[in-house]
């Protein structure tokens, strides 16, 4: 009655460290010296460009053939604003893709200008960045060009402020108890404690 | 000035707007979905999220490396062990600290513990939502057991928090490995069950063959990870990509269908469990004796017993916990993005370091979030009846989702 069901062995990706070098010459031949830095982490390669850079280098990944990084894993937000290491920008998009072909990650990290902090969305690349780019935009304040529908995501639509900049205070803006509080009754009618 | 009435009485097309959540017993946890139907078809939709938005990531700048695991726990609360070794590994990875080889066996094991306990919610859950209420009964048992040794071990049944940089905080029970090999043996007899009941069942099939399908090419523009990338033909799976912990000594298979709807989807997940069993079973075998925290003191705490009774382990206990800018764990003035096998798919870490006792950023790239982008996509030109189908077999945890 209960057949086994196929289970194919893996054929999962499977990390190869020794094509990470293949990676850094490919991307170095390309962009050269519209890479702001380059740097070996313990299981993939991060690209530092400028965000103009930006939307070319990830095409670039997923578009050589000798690349193919196809598969959107992630795109985030970081405020460098006082941080330790001298960086170029206040901001920077941080955006990781796989590559089955290869099996080795690659990050592309550009930095955006707190002036005039916009860059070209990845959204006609991967769909999967609709999302994390509007979250971007909504906890960083950094717009997308060309984004579809670029709007906030987490917090409310009529909310102020981008809660994951540095100079946003933990405490003492929009915490719970001070968003209004919505009654499915009229307050005038609902029943006062003490009377039901 | 807006009137549903008056848009009702307008439109002669009998499309009606209808509005899904965010409290409604079929959409698990907060989830909100707007769409537009005509009759049963849904022609548009859209997903509204954000209601259990906790800002995670803005307290983990605010919150030492340790005290930021209890956060993890609330991330995707059906398997909270693995978030806590997720994250554990992210930042020994990112301040390059070993961990002796019995916490990994330990880690290794519960983690695959909690993957069945998340699983077999999951499936119990899909077949409920469908008219089917006995399956969640059955593994509602199972997962119960699985719980009582959670609890047994880190002390909690939901928020365990049983990871500490370093290790783990507490030593295997007496009795633990007796224990869970009989839970073992019951959850093989409830996948059998569940396999049986539904894998002929023409109710069910009816309602998840072909319902919900996700296209190879999709999973890998949204990035779609885990049981729901394995059922669409893309068999990418963290443990064999880059294996930590003790995976690469374990022998284990990853399940993948091609058909990429929820039946596969269903069918991946109880596949999954019993690859899980699997694990567990080789897991307990390697268990020896050893310490279970990372001897290196000046980056993993001491076992907490220890700082009761010895004068050193004191001290360094104090330097991890005390604030300012000399004490606790200071890594390298980095970032590093580091990934683990969650029961719904990738869960990365993304850490940036600035040499200080607290995390400058703490991304956390939640399965569920990547996930959920491509539902709306998934039920346009749906029926009605299939939200709640496609819904259970994606897992989606609002905690996780909103952060």
């Amino acid at each position: 009655m209960n057949a086994p069901a196929p289970n194919p062995r893996s054929s999962s990706p499977v990390y190869a460290r020794e094509n990470l070098p293949v990676l850094a010459a490919r991307v170095e031949a390309a962009f050269g010296d519209r890479l702001l830095g380059k740097e070996e982490k313990t299981q993939y390669i991060q690209f530092s460009v400028k965000a103009a850079d930006a939307h070319d280098l990830v095409r670039f990944l997923k578009e050589e053939p000798s690349l193919g990084f196809t598969w959107f894993i992630d795109c985030c937000g970081v405020d460098y604003q006082r941080y330790p290491k001298p960086v170029p920008e206040r901001f920077a998009v941080v955006t990781t893709l796989l590559s089955p072909a290869l099996g080795v990650k690659a990050q592309v990290r550009a930095f955006v200008p707190a002036a005039d902090p916009r860059l070209a969305s990845n959204v006609d690349l991967f769909a999967g960045a609709n999302w994390t780019e509007r979250e971007i935009f909504d906890l960083y304040g950094i717009a997308f060009e060309g984004h579809p529908d670029l709007k906030r995501i987490l917090m409310p639509d009529d909310y102020e402020g981008h809660p994951l900049r540095k100079d946003y205070p933990l405490r003492g803006r929009g915490e719970r108890g001070a968003f209004p509080v919505y009654h499915a009754v009229p307050v005038a009618l609902a029943p006062q404690d003490g009377e039901g | 000035m807006y009137s549903y009435e008056q848009e009702i009485e307008e439109r002669t097309d009998n499309v009606v707007r209808m509005n899904v959540g965010p409290s409604h017993p079929a959409m698990h946890g907060t989830l909100r979905v707007m769409m537009e139907v005509q009759g049963e078809h849904i022609l548009r939709a859209e997903q509204e999220i954000g209601y259990l938005h906790t800002g995670f990531e803005k307290l983990g700048e605010h919150r030492t490396y340790n005290q930021f695991i209890t956060l993890t726990d609330r991330l995707n609360y059906f398997s909270p062990l693995n978030n806590n070794i997720g994250f554990a590994l992210a930042v020994e990875e990112l301040a390059g600290i070993e961990t002796p080889r019995r916490a990994q066996v330990i880690r290794t094991l519960m983690a695959e513990l909690s993957r069945l306990a998340d699983h077999s919610l999951c499936v119990g859950a899909l077949a409920m939502d469908l008219g089917a209420f006995t399956s969640i009964l059955w593994t509602f048992v199972e997962r119960e057991k699985l719980y009582d040794v959670f609890e047994a071990v880190t002390g909690t049944r939901l928020t365990t928090s049983y990871t500490r940089v370093g290790g783990v905080a507490f030593d295997l029970p007496a009795g633990f490995e007796k224990r869970v090999l009989t839970i073992l043996d019951s959850m093989e007899e409830t996948v059998d069950k569940l396999r049986g009941s539904f894998y002929k069942n023409r109710i069910f099939l009816d309602r998840t063959e072909g319902v919900g399908v996700i296209s190879a090419a999709d999973v890998e523009s949204y990035g779609i990870t885990g049981p729901i990338a394995r059922s669409a033909g893309k068999t990418y799976d963290v443990r064999k990509y880059r294996p930590y912990l003790v995976y690469n000594e374990l022998d284990f298979d990853v399940p993948t269908y091609t058909q990429g709807d929820t039946l596969a989807r269903y069918k991946v997940r109880l596949d999954e469990m019993e690859q899980s069993i699997r694990i567990v079973r080789q897991a307990l075998k390697l268990l020896e004796p050893g310490p279970i925290s990372a001897l290196d003191q000046k980056h993993a705490l001491p076992v907490k017993m220890s700082t009761y009774t010895d004068m050193e382990s004191l001290i360094h206990h104090f330097k991890m916990i005390m604030p300012g800018p000399e004490h606790g764990l200071n890594p390298p003035v980095t970032d590093l993005y580091s990934a683990t096998e969650a029961p719904n798919g990738e869960l990365g870490f993304f850490l940036v370091s600035d040499g200080s006792s607290n995390p400058w950023r703490v991304r956390i790239r939640p399965p569920s979030f990547i996930n959920y982008a491509t539902f709306s996509k998934l039920i346009e030109g749906a029926m009605l009846s299939d939200v709640v189908a496609i819904l259970g077999s994606f897992n989606v945890i609002a905690g996780e989702l909103d952060r």
